[in-house]
């Protein structure tokens, strides 16, 4: 029972990481019906970038805030350079560029920092706490309290602030609020630097862990993928317990089913995707899409 | 019969010098070189199965390196495991394949074109795993090792007949290729211009619209999957022929970028396209590999890094160019050169006469 509450508490923990990036998932998607394809390496130069300052002698815990506000930054350039030009192009085309984007990012890291997996510093240590007979290590803690943190700001950001309301609306009647003198395209630009930066803490929470290097957030992508479809792919909310339950279901599935084991922890994840988007194409929170013809 | 080949209209030339060319080349070029081509003409076929379901029926798949891995594998077994004749296994890796397509494009009929792009994408990423997992089935990471087919008796005294030298397995290997990527063309040109090609575009262009007009959607798309399966699995089994071997690590998630690259750069909704696409994105990576170490003013530490990472830098750059500013690929590209000079040679007369119908975007 303690052993499966452990597996338990840090499934929560790589949850909490799958739920950060399908976050940045769903607040893109949400802005332009779009899965952006380049999320995860997105977040993974924007770990790289953390790892450059922290060598350089900064303190973690300046150098997450300088970060974030660099992947932020990071995120609007690219909607503005490689999205925006095509804004008008079929969705499909627009697929096809956020793949091309994972791709040259996946390539841009390589060159600059070199395929060698480096080891990424945690600010938690890896001692553990007796928690009601439970052993939690303080790094399982850190990354359940920074994902929880930031998905309370997103949510604080977009429910109670005019910019949170301006960027919902930019989403939702991107018409109406031209008219009323919103900048769509540039609220589309913030929707990608806050994704960006969203995204870009799952990197950060989850690089101590994998180790860090180019192709890291692969197989962390498509957690996140499994989340943001599990939850409905529109729903911030969903994303975040999908990320919860994808977290949880492939950590006890890699540690009680024999056949799954470490290896084939991945073809978890594909296996939620398949089977919710048959059974329910809408996740657990997603509305049915009404089509008009 | 001579007047019937004098009267053709000029691309019957075009085709006529192409396959001439793919034909004659492998007799001048080494036998490495030709072996190249072989895997270059793979990909082509992969390619074009990607370009009927992309390109003509609207559906986006980005895991078709899992189907050619299917098929590699499928060969591969036949042969290690069955003692097959590799040749005779491609057939059998193709049909399976496209079966699993088939069987695929059911519940992929449900999904929206963005939810099938997520759900192959995972697939790809995961087919390395799987593959590993029934490990004295597919011989887990090590994969299987294939012994390479010698020219048969009547190949080799035609070639030696009409070059005066002998024909090296690498070039027979090629010829195969060559054959089936022929007859996979040929048959993919003659399924666009007809009915199923028709209504596979009709639901690309318009889903709602073509259902009024009574195209069977479901059965048209899970058949555009199966088919373009279909090659992919011809592809894997001439990939298992060709390379001599198979493993997990030959099928990663980059394969399938690699056939999307060559598809989108061919340029989608085309015939020749795929094999335009497939040379550059075969050649792109091994030229470069071959062309920067040899640049004396690169520094050795930048070469080094330009061999891993050039490719995908490459890839991603061509990717979003090329669906900013020529959505259509190269063949686009030629067909608007192709229409301006016509205008320019002709003059001003050409605008009552109406023009070329534009290309229409198809992605």
């Amino acid at each position: 029972m303690q052993a499966f509450l452990q597996q338990v508490i840090s499934g929560i923990a790589i949850g909490g990481v799958f739920a950060s990036l399908a976050l940045a998932l769903v607040l893109i998607y949400n802005a332009m019906g779009l899965v952006n394809f380049a999320q995860g390496e997105m977040a993974m130069l924007a770990t790289f970038a953390a790892y450059a300052l922290i060598n350089r002698g900064m303190s973690y815990w300046i150098a997450l805030p300088v970060t974030l506000v660099l992947a932020f930054g990071g995120g609007i350039v690219i909607q503005r350079v490689v999205i925006r030009p095509a804004e008008k192009a079929p969705i499909l085309a627009l697929v096809i560029i956020t793949l091309g984007l994972a791709t040259l990012l996946n390539g841009l890291a390589g060159f600059i920092f070199g395929y060698v997996p480096r080891s990424f510093p945690s600010a938690f240590s890896a001692q553990t706490v007796d928690l009601l007979g439970v052993f939690i290590s303080y790094r399982d803690l850190g990354v359940i309290g920074v994902s929880g943190l930031v998905l309370l700001a997103v949510y604080l950001l977009l429910q109670r602030t005019t910019v949170g309301l301006t960027l919902r609306a930019a989403a939702h009647h991107p018409e109406a609020s031209r008219l009323l003198g919103v900048q769509v395209s540039w609220m589309l630009a913030l929707g990608w630097g806050l994704a960006s930066a969203v995204g870009a803490v799952s990197g950060i929470m989850v690089a101590p862990i994998l180790l860090l290097e180019p192709n890291m957030m692969q197989s962390i992508i498509i957690y996140a993928f499994a989340a943001a479809v599990l939850g409905g792919i529109e729903s911030p909310l969903g994303a975040v317990l999908g990320g919860l339950i994808v977290g949880v279901t492939v950590n006890l599935a890699g540690a009680y089913l024999p056949f799954v084991g470490g290896d084939l922890q991945l073809a978890v994840g594909l296996a939620i995707i398949i089977v919710v988007l048959i059974i329910r194409p809408n996740g657990l929170f997603g509305r049915a899409a009404a089509r008009r013809v | 019969m001579l007047r019937r080949i004098r009267g053709a209209p000029p691309r019957y030339w075009l085709v006529g010098v192409v396959v001439l060319f793919f034909v004659g080349f492998p007799t001048v070029i080494s036998s490495f070189l030709a072996s190249e081509w072989a895997q270059a003409l793979i990909l082509a076929i992969a390619i074009m199965g990607l370009n009927i379901l992309v390109g003509y029926s609207g559906q986006l798949s980005l895991g078709h390196g899992a189907f050619m891995a299917l098929g590699a594998y499928t060969s591969a077994i036949l042969a290690h495991h069955f003692k097959m004749d590799i040749v005779a296994t491609i057939p059998i890796a193709g049909l399976l394949t496209g079966l699993v397509g088939f069987v695929f494009g059911i519940p992929a009929l449900r999904l929206s074109a963005l939810y099938l792009a997520l759900a192959t994408f995972a697939l790809a990423v995961v087919t390395p795993s799987l593959i590993k997992r029934p490990a004295e089935l597919t011989g887990g990471v090590q994969g299987i090792i294939l012994t390479q087919p010698d020219p048969p008796g009547f190949a080799q005294s035609a070639y030696g007949f009409l070059t005066g030298t002998a024909m090296t397995s690498d070039q027979w290997i090629y010829y195969i290729c060559l054959f089936c990527a022929l007859i996979l063309f040929w048959f993919a040109w003659n399924l666009v211009r007809h009915r199923p090609g028709r209504a596979m575009r009709a639901i690309r262009d318009g889903e709602v619209a073509a259902a009024a007009s009574g195209v069977n959607i479901a059965g048209y798309k899970t058949l555009a999957f199966g088919i373009s399966a279909f090659y992919a699995g011809i592809a894997g089994g001439l990939f298992a022929l060709a390379a001599g071997f198979v493993s997990p690590d030959t099928f990663p998630v980059s394969l399938s970028i690699q056939l999307l690259v060559g598809a989108v750069v061919g340029g989608l909704a085309s015939i020749p396209g795929p094999l335009l696409g497939a040379v550059f994105a075969y050649f792109l990576p091994i030229e470069s590999n071959q062309w920067v170490p040899s640049q004396s003013w690169i520094p050795d530490q930048i070469a080094a890094t330009v061999k891993n990472a050039g490719p995908a830098v490459t890839y991603g750059a061509v990717l979003i160019l090329i669906m900013i500013f020529a959505p259509n690929g190269i063949v686009g590209l030629l067909y608007r050169g192709y229409v301006a000079l016509n205008r320019r040679l002709r003059g001003a007369a050409d605008r009552e006469t109406g023009q070329m119908p534009p290309n229409p975007q198809t992605v």
